[in-house]
Protein backbone atom coordinates (compact mmCIF):
# COMPACT_ATOMS: atom_id res chain seq x y z
CA UNK A 1 0.00 0.00 0.00
CA UNK A 2 2.54 2.52 1.19
CA UNK A 3 6.01 2.60 -0.29
CA UNK A 4 8.96 4.83 0.46
CA UNK A 5 11.74 4.91 -2.12
CA UNK A 6 15.14 6.45 -1.46
CA UNK A 7 13.87 9.10 0.97
CA UNK A 8 16.38 11.70 2.06
CA UNK A 9 15.72 14.65 4.30
CA UNK A 10 17.78 17.37 5.92
CA UNK A 11 16.50 20.01 8.33
CA UNK A 12 18.50 23.15 9.04
CA UNK A 13 21.44 21.76 7.08
CA UNK A 14 21.69 18.56 9.12
CA UNK A 15 21.03 15.29 7.38
CA UNK A 16 18.38 13.26 9.19
CA UNK A 17 18.20 10.21 6.98
CA UNK A 18 19.07 9.13 3.46
CA UNK A 19 18.29 6.23 1.13
CA UNK A 20 15.41 5.19 3.30
CA UNK A 21 13.38 2.44 1.64
CA UNK A 22 10.48 0.45 2.98
CA UNK A 23 7.18 -0.94 1.81
CA UNK A 24 4.13 -1.49 3.93
CA UNK A 25 1.29 -3.77 2.92
CA UNK A 26 -2.20 -3.96 4.36
CA UNK A 27 -2.23 -5.67 7.75
CA UNK A 28 1.24 -4.46 8.65
CA UNK A 29 2.40 -2.23 11.43
CA UNK A 30 5.46 0.00 11.14
CA UNK A 31 7.16 1.49 14.16
CA UNK A 32 9.51 4.40 13.57
CA UNK A 33 12.08 4.31 16.34
CA UNK A 34 14.85 6.73 17.13
CA UNK A 35 16.01 9.18 19.72
CA UNK A 36 14.83 12.78 20.02
CA UNK A 37 15.79 14.82 17.00
CA UNK A 38 16.45 11.82 14.80
CA UNK A 39 13.74 12.81 12.31
CA UNK A 40 10.76 10.68 13.32
CA UNK A 41 8.27 13.52 13.02
CA UNK A 42 9.86 14.69 9.76
CA UNK A 43 9.51 11.21 8.30
CA UNK A 44 5.86 11.02 9.33
CA UNK A 45 5.15 14.43 7.81
CA UNK A 46 6.79 13.31 4.59
CA UNK A 47 4.65 10.18 4.57
CA UNK A 48 1.54 12.33 5.13
CA UNK A 49 2.53 14.62 2.27
CA UNK A 50 2.92 17.66 4.53
CA UNK A 51 6.63 17.93 3.75
CA UNK A 52 8.45 17.22 0.52
CA UNK A 53 11.51 14.96 0.85
CA UNK A 54 14.83 16.27 -0.48
CA UNK A 55 15.12 13.14 -2.59
CA UNK A 56 13.05 10.05 -3.24
CA UNK A 57 9.31 9.70 -3.17
CA UNK A 58 6.40 8.18 -1.32
CA UNK A 59 3.96 6.03 -3.25
CA UNK A 60 0.44 5.07 -2.31
CA UNK A 61 -0.83 1.97 -4.10
CA UNK A 62 1.91 2.49 -6.67
CA UNK A 63 1.22 6.17 -7.46
CA UNK A 64 3.44 8.98 -6.12
CA UNK A 65 1.48 10.93 -3.49
CA UNK A 66 2.52 14.27 -5.02
CA UNK A 67 0.05 13.66 -7.83
CA UNK A 68 -2.72 12.33 -5.60
CA UNK A 69 -3.12 15.20 -3.11
CA UNK A 70 -6.70 15.06 -1.77
CA UNK A 71 -7.31 11.54 -3.08
CA UNK A 72 -4.47 10.42 -0.82
CA UNK A 73 -5.29 12.57 2.19
CA UNK A 74 -8.84 11.23 2.21
CA UNK A 75 -7.39 7.74 2.75
CA UNK A 76 -5.26 8.60 5.75
CA UNK A 77 -5.60 9.82 9.29
CA UNK A 78 -2.64 11.81 10.56
CA UNK A 79 -2.39 12.66 14.23
CA UNK A 80 0.55 14.97 14.71
CA UNK A 81 2.61 15.95 17.70
CA UNK A 82 0.31 18.89 18.42
CA UNK A 83 -3.12 17.57 19.36
CA UNK A 84 -5.00 19.87 16.91
CA UNK A 85 -7.67 20.73 19.45
CA UNK A 86 -8.92 24.13 20.60
CA UNK A 87 -8.98 24.92 24.29
CA UNK A 88 -12.07 27.09 23.92
CA UNK A 89 -14.14 24.31 22.40
CA UNK A 90 -15.48 21.23 24.14
CA UNK A 91 -14.12 17.77 23.36
CA UNK A 92 -17.28 16.88 21.43
CA UNK A 93 -17.09 20.05 19.31
CA UNK A 94 -13.38 19.47 18.63
CA UNK A 95 -13.92 15.88 17.57
CA UNK A 96 -16.92 16.69 15.37
CA UNK A 97 -14.99 19.47 13.64
CA UNK A 98 -11.90 17.29 13.13
CA UNK A 99 -14.03 14.60 11.48
CA UNK A 100 -15.85 17.10 9.25
CA UNK A 101 -12.59 18.68 8.07
CA UNK A 102 -11.31 15.20 7.23
CA UNK A 103 -14.45 14.65 5.16
CA UNK A 104 -16.01 12.05 7.46
CA UNK A 105 -19.59 12.26 8.58
CA UNK A 106 -19.54 12.69 12.36
CA UNK A 107 -22.81 11.83 14.04
CA UNK A 108 -23.36 13.17 17.52
CA UNK A 109 -23.90 9.81 19.17
CA UNK A 110 -20.73 8.35 17.61
CA UNK A 111 -18.73 11.34 18.83
CA UNK A 112 -20.17 10.96 22.34
CA UNK A 113 -19.45 7.22 22.26
CA UNK A 114 -15.83 7.71 21.16
CA UNK A 115 -15.21 10.25 23.90
CA UNK A 116 -16.86 8.02 26.49
CA UNK A 117 -14.53 5.15 25.50
CA UNK A 118 -11.57 7.40 26.17
CA UNK A 119 -13.16 8.75 29.34
CA UNK A 120 -13.17 12.40 28.28
CA UNK A 121 -16.11 14.59 29.34
CA UNK A 122 -17.67 15.86 26.12
CA UNK A 123 -19.23 19.09 27.35
CA UNK A 124 -16.36 20.88 29.13
CA UNK A 125 -14.06 23.34 27.31
CA UNK A 126 -10.75 21.54 26.84
CA UNK A 127 -8.69 24.26 28.45
CA UNK A 128 -10.16 23.19 31.79
CA UNK A 129 -8.89 19.63 31.30
CA UNK A 130 -5.40 18.23 31.80
CA UNK A 131 -2.75 17.68 29.12
CA UNK A 132 -3.41 13.94 29.14
CA UNK A 133 -7.14 14.43 28.72
CA UNK A 134 -6.56 16.72 25.73
CA UNK A 135 -4.39 14.03 24.23
CA UNK A 136 -7.17 11.50 24.83
CA UNK A 137 -9.69 13.84 23.18
CA UNK A 138 -7.43 14.00 20.11
CA UNK A 139 -6.92 10.23 20.03
CA UNK A 140 -10.66 9.58 20.29
CA UNK A 141 -10.67 10.36 16.59
CA UNK A 142 -9.17 6.93 15.95
CA UNK A 143 -12.44 5.36 17.08
CA UNK A 144 -14.23 7.22 14.28
CA UNK A 145 -11.54 6.57 11.68
CA UNK A 146 -11.91 2.84 11.11
CA UNK A 147 -12.62 3.46 7.43
CA UNK A 148 -9.25 5.08 6.70
CA UNK A 149 -6.82 2.45 5.36
CA UNK A 150 -3.73 4.27 6.65
CA UNK A 151 -3.05 5.76 10.07
CA UNK A 152 0.01 7.92 10.70
CA UNK A 153 0.43 8.53 14.40
CA UNK A 154 3.14 10.74 15.86
CA UNK A 155 3.92 9.77 19.46
CA UNK A 156 0.42 8.46 20.17
CA UNK A 157 1.37 7.36 23.68
CA UNK A 158 2.87 10.65 24.87
CA UNK A 159 1.23 11.99 28.07
CA UNK A 160 -1.14 9.01 28.31
CA UNK A 161 -1.73 6.93 31.43
CA UNK A 162 -1.66 3.13 31.47
CA UNK A 163 -5.37 2.62 30.70
CA UNK A 164 -5.42 5.03 27.78
CA UNK A 165 -2.16 3.57 26.44
CA UNK A 166 -3.67 0.09 26.51
CA UNK A 167 -6.83 1.27 24.73
CA UNK A 168 -4.76 3.00 22.04
CA UNK A 169 -2.62 -0.11 21.57
CA UNK A 170 -5.75 -2.20 21.18
CA UNK A 171 -7.16 0.22 18.62
CA UNK A 172 -3.96 0.12 16.59
CA UNK A 173 -3.77 -3.69 16.77
CA UNK A 174 -7.44 -3.97 15.77
CA UNK A 175 -6.98 -1.62 12.82
CA UNK A 176 -3.99 -3.61 11.58
CA UNK A 177 -5.87 -6.89 12.06
CA UNK A 178 -8.63 -5.59 9.74
CA UNK A 179 -6.07 -5.36 6.94
CA UNK A 180 -5.10 -1.70 7.25
CA UNK A 181 -1.67 -0.17 7.65
CA UNK A 182 -0.47 1.85 10.63
CA UNK A 183 2.76 3.83 10.98
CA UNK A 184 3.60 5.24 14.39
CA UNK A 185 6.55 6.78 16.19
CA UNK A 186 7.59 6.14 19.74
CA UNK A 187 10.70 5.92 21.89
CA UNK A 188 9.31 3.15 24.06
CA UNK A 189 9.01 -0.49 23.17
CA UNK A 190 5.27 -0.72 22.79
CA UNK A 191 3.35 -3.92 23.30
CA UNK A 192 1.13 -3.94 20.26
CA UNK A 193 0.08 -7.44 19.25
CA UNK A 194 0.11 -7.26 15.47
CA UNK A 195 0.96 -10.15 13.17
CA UNK A 196 3.51 -8.31 11.05
CA UNK A 197 5.58 -5.65 12.73
CA UNK A 198 8.40 -3.74 11.15
CA UNK A 199 10.74 -1.22 12.65
CA UNK A 200 12.55 1.64 10.96
CA UNK A 201 15.33 2.91 13.20
CA UNK A 202 16.50 6.45 12.54
CA UNK A 203 19.61 8.21 13.79
CA UNK B 1 -16.85 20.41 0.58
CA UNK B 2 -19.78 22.65 1.53
CA UNK B 3 -20.02 20.80 4.85
CA UNK B 4 -16.34 21.46 5.61
CA UNK B 5 -16.68 25.15 4.71
CA UNK B 6 -19.81 25.53 6.84
CA UNK B 7 -18.09 23.71 9.70
CA UNK B 8 -15.05 26.04 9.59
CA UNK B 9 -17.26 29.13 9.43
CA UNK B 10 -19.28 27.93 12.41
CA UNK B 11 -16.15 26.97 14.33
CA UNK B 12 -14.44 30.34 13.85
CA UNK B 13 -17.57 32.26 14.81
CA UNK B 14 -17.94 30.04 17.89
CA UNK B 15 -14.30 30.65 18.84
CA UNK B 16 -14.80 34.40 18.42
CA UNK B 17 -17.90 34.19 20.61
CA UNK B 18 -15.96 32.39 23.35
CA UNK B 19 -13.06 34.88 23.17
CA UNK B 20 -14.96 38.13 22.93
CA UNK B 21 -12.00 40.11 24.27
CA UNK B 22 -9.93 39.53 21.13
CA UNK B 23 -12.79 40.68 18.93
CA UNK B 24 -13.42 43.77 21.01
CA UNK B 25 -9.73 44.81 20.85
CA UNK B 26 -9.76 45.55 17.11
CA UNK B 27 -13.09 47.39 17.31
CA UNK B 28 -12.04 49.46 20.33
CA UNK B 29 -8.76 50.30 18.60
CA UNK B 30 -10.74 51.63 15.63
CA UNK B 31 -13.02 53.71 17.84
CA UNK B 32 -10.18 55.12 19.94
CA UNK B 33 -7.86 56.02 17.05
CA UNK B 34 -10.70 57.69 15.14
CA UNK B 35 -11.73 59.58 18.30
CA UNK B 36 -8.23 60.86 19.07
CA UNK B 37 -7.94 62.91 15.89
CA UNK B 38 -10.61 65.53 16.73
CA UNK B 39 -8.91 65.95 20.11
CA UNK B 40 -5.52 66.37 18.48
CA UNK B 41 -6.26 68.63 15.52
CA UNK B 42 -8.78 70.83 17.29
CA UNK B 43 -12.47 71.41 16.86
CA UNK B 44 -12.40 73.42 13.64
CA UNK B 45 -15.44 71.96 11.78
CA UNK B 46 -14.21 72.61 8.24
CA UNK B 47 -10.88 70.96 8.95
CA UNK B 48 -12.56 67.97 10.59
CA UNK B 49 -15.00 67.58 7.70
CA UNK B 50 -12.08 67.63 5.28
CA UNK B 51 -10.01 64.97 7.09
CA UNK B 52 -12.92 62.73 8.14
CA UNK B 53 -12.94 60.21 5.26
CA UNK B 54 -9.18 59.77 5.30
CA UNK B 55 -8.88 59.46 9.07
CA UNK B 56 -11.74 56.99 9.39
CA UNK B 57 -10.39 54.92 6.54
CA UNK B 58 -6.83 54.87 7.92
CA UNK B 59 -8.18 53.86 11.33
CA UNK B 60 -10.16 51.01 9.75
CA UNK B 61 -7.08 49.93 7.84
CA UNK B 62 -4.86 49.85 10.95
CA UNK B 63 -7.54 48.07 12.93
CA UNK B 64 -7.82 45.43 10.25
CA UNK B 65 -4.00 45.01 10.36
CA UNK B 66 -4.20 44.45 14.09
CA UNK B 67 -6.29 41.30 13.85
CA UNK B 68 -4.33 39.76 10.94
CA UNK B 69 -1.40 38.02 12.67
CA UNK B 70 -3.79 35.84 14.67
CA UNK B 71 -5.73 34.74 11.62
CA UNK B 72 -3.70 31.56 11.04
CA UNK B 73 -1.29 31.63 14.00
CA UNK B 74 -3.52 29.69 16.43
CA UNK B 75 -4.35 26.99 13.91
CA UNK B 76 -0.66 26.75 13.03
CA UNK B 77 0.43 26.44 16.67
CA UNK B 78 -2.03 23.76 17.73
CA UNK B 79 -1.74 21.58 14.64
CA UNK B 80 -5.21 22.28 13.23
CA UNK B 81 -3.62 23.76 10.11
CA UNK B 82 -1.98 20.41 9.33
CA UNK B 83 -5.39 18.78 9.54
CA UNK B 84 -6.79 21.43 7.18
CA UNK B 85 -3.93 20.79 4.73
CA UNK B 86 -4.81 17.09 4.85
CA UNK B 87 -8.54 17.75 4.76
CA UNK B 88 -10.93 16.37 2.18
CA UNK B 89 -11.96 19.83 0.97
CA UNK B 90 -9.63 21.98 -1.17
CA UNK B 91 -7.60 24.30 1.05
CA UNK B 92 -8.81 27.36 -0.87
CA UNK B 93 -12.40 26.65 0.15
CA UNK B 94 -11.44 26.28 3.81
CA UNK B 95 -9.44 29.51 3.64
CA UNK B 96 -12.41 31.31 2.08
CA UNK B 97 -14.65 30.13 4.94
CA UNK B 98 -12.08 31.27 7.51
CA UNK B 99 -11.83 34.68 5.86
CA UNK B 100 -15.60 35.10 5.77
CA UNK B 101 -15.72 34.36 9.51
CA UNK B 102 -12.83 36.76 10.10
CA UNK B 103 -14.51 39.56 8.19
CA UNK B 104 -17.87 39.02 9.93
CA UNK B 105 -16.10 39.37 13.26
CA UNK B 106 -13.45 42.01 12.51
CA UNK B 107 -14.71 43.89 9.44
CA UNK B 108 -18.47 44.15 9.65
CA UNK B 109 -18.51 45.88 13.09
CA UNK B 110 -16.25 48.61 11.65
CA UNK B 111 -18.76 49.22 8.86
CA UNK B 112 -21.58 49.45 11.37
CA UNK B 113 -19.87 51.85 13.74
CA UNK B 114 -18.20 54.13 11.17
CA UNK B 115 -21.24 56.46 10.72
CA UNK B 116 -21.28 56.98 14.47
CA UNK B 117 -17.63 58.05 14.39
CA UNK B 118 -18.39 60.30 11.42
CA UNK B 119 -20.66 62.30 13.72
CA UNK B 120 -17.58 63.44 15.65
CA UNK B 121 -16.23 64.94 12.43
CA UNK B 122 -19.46 66.71 11.59
CA UNK B 123 -19.64 64.79 8.33
CA UNK B 124 -22.97 65.62 6.63
CA UNK B 125 -25.45 62.75 7.21
CA UNK B 126 -26.05 62.18 3.44
CA UNK B 127 -22.44 60.99 3.24
CA UNK B 128 -22.88 58.33 5.93
CA UNK B 129 -24.27 55.93 3.38
CA UNK B 130 -21.31 56.36 1.03
CA UNK B 131 -18.87 55.97 3.93
CA UNK B 132 -20.50 52.75 5.14
CA UNK B 133 -20.80 51.39 1.61
CA UNK B 134 -17.14 52.15 0.85
CA UNK B 135 -16.12 50.31 4.03
CA UNK B 136 -18.51 47.46 3.25
CA UNK B 137 -16.77 46.94 -0.09
CA UNK B 138 -13.28 47.83 1.13
CA UNK B 139 -12.81 45.94 4.42
CA UNK B 140 -13.22 42.48 2.81
CA UNK B 141 -10.50 43.46 0.32
CA UNK B 142 -8.27 44.43 3.26
CA UNK B 143 -8.91 41.04 4.90
CA UNK B 144 -8.24 39.14 1.67
CA UNK B 145 -4.99 40.97 0.86
CA UNK B 146 -3.85 40.95 4.47
CA UNK B 147 -4.42 37.22 4.77
CA UNK B 148 -1.92 36.57 1.97
CA UNK B 149 0.68 38.40 4.05
CA UNK B 150 -0.42 36.61 7.22
CA UNK B 151 -0.04 33.25 5.49
CA UNK B 152 3.40 34.13 4.10
CA UNK B 153 4.77 35.35 7.44
CA UNK B 154 3.26 32.47 9.41
CA UNK B 155 5.62 31.06 12.01
CA UNK B 156 8.33 33.67 11.38
CA UNK B 157 9.95 35.50 14.26
CA UNK B 158 9.11 39.19 14.05
CA UNK B 159 6.43 38.25 11.56
CA UNK B 160 4.14 41.04 12.79
CA UNK B 161 6.43 43.84 11.60
CA UNK B 162 7.19 42.06 8.36
CA UNK B 163 3.47 41.60 7.82
CA UNK B 164 2.86 45.34 8.16
CA UNK B 165 5.71 46.15 5.74
CA UNK B 166 4.40 43.61 3.27
CA UNK B 167 0.72 44.44 3.41
CA UNK B 168 0.40 48.19 4.03
CA UNK B 169 1.71 49.22 0.56
CA UNK B 170 -0.86 46.88 -0.98
CA UNK B 171 -3.60 48.59 1.03
CA UNK B 172 -2.87 51.95 -0.63
CA UNK B 173 -5.18 51.58 -3.66
CA UNK B 174 -8.04 50.48 -1.40
CA UNK B 175 -7.44 53.46 0.86
CA UNK B 176 -7.35 55.91 -2.04
CA UNK B 177 -10.56 54.56 -3.57
CA UNK B 178 -12.35 54.23 -0.22
CA UNK B 179 -11.56 57.67 1.16
CA UNK B 180 -11.87 59.17 -2.33
CA UNK B 181 -15.41 57.95 -2.77
CA UNK B 182 -16.56 59.84 0.34
CA UNK B 183 -14.66 62.98 -0.67
CA UNK B 184 -16.14 62.89 -4.16
CA UNK B 185 -19.63 62.40 -2.79
CA UNK B 186 -18.98 65.33 -0.40
CA UNK B 187 -17.93 67.54 -3.32
CA UNK B 188 -21.20 66.73 -5.05
CA UNK B 189 -19.58 64.64 -7.76
CA UNK B 190 -20.94 61.33 -6.52
CA UNK B 191 -18.64 58.56 -5.40
CA UNK B 192 -19.97 55.89 -7.74
CA UNK B 193 -16.82 55.58 -9.82
CA UNK B 194 -14.65 54.85 -6.77
CA UNK B 195 -17.24 52.51 -5.29
CA UNK B 196 -17.40 50.56 -8.53
CA UNK B 197 -13.62 50.25 -8.59
CA UNK B 198 -13.72 49.04 -4.96
CA UNK B 199 -16.35 46.50 -5.97
CA UNK B 200 -14.14 45.34 -8.83
CA UNK B 201 -11.19 44.98 -6.45
CA UNK B 202 -13.38 42.93 -4.12
CA UNK B 203 -14.47 40.57 -6.90
CA UNK B 204 -10.92 40.04 -8.13
CA UNK B 205 -9.55 39.58 -4.61
CA UNK B 206 -12.34 37.19 -3.60
CA UNK B 207 -11.76 35.08 -6.68
CA UNK B 208 -7.97 34.80 -6.48
CA UNK B 209 -6.80 35.55 -2.93
CA UNK B 210 -8.03 32.28 -1.32
CA UNK B 211 -5.92 30.23 -3.72
CA UNK B 212 -2.89 32.48 -3.20
CA UNK B 213 -3.38 32.14 0.56
CA UNK B 214 -3.68 28.36 0.27
CA UNK B 215 -0.42 28.21 -1.68
CA UNK B 216 1.28 30.49 0.87
CA UNK B 217 0.05 28.30 3.74
CA UNK B 218 1.50 25.21 2.08
CA UNK B 219 4.86 26.96 1.77
CA UNK B 220 4.81 28.29 5.35
CA UNK B 221 3.88 24.97 6.92
CA UNK B 222 6.84 23.14 5.39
Amino acid sequence: MLEAVGLRSARQGRQLFKDLDFALRGGELLRVAGENGSGKTTLLKILAGLLAPDAGEVRWRGTPIRGLREEYSRELVYLGHAPAVKGDLTAAENLGIACTIAGADAQAQHVEGALASYGVPGDVPLRRLSQGQRRRAALARLLLAAAAPLWLLDEPFAALDAAATRLTEELIAGHVARGNAVVYTTHQEAGIGAAVQRVVALG
Amino acid sequence: MIAAARCILRRDLLLALRRRGDVATALLFFVIVASLFPLGVGAEPNLLRAVAPGVIWVSALLSSMLSLPRLFADDHADGTLEQMLLGAAPLGVIVAAKLLAHWLVAGLPLVAIAPLLALQYDLPPPLFGTLALSLLLGTPVLSLIGAIGAALTLGLRGGGVLLALLVLPLYVPVLIMGAGSVEMAGAGLGGQAQLMLLGAMLIVAAAFAPWAIAAALRISSE
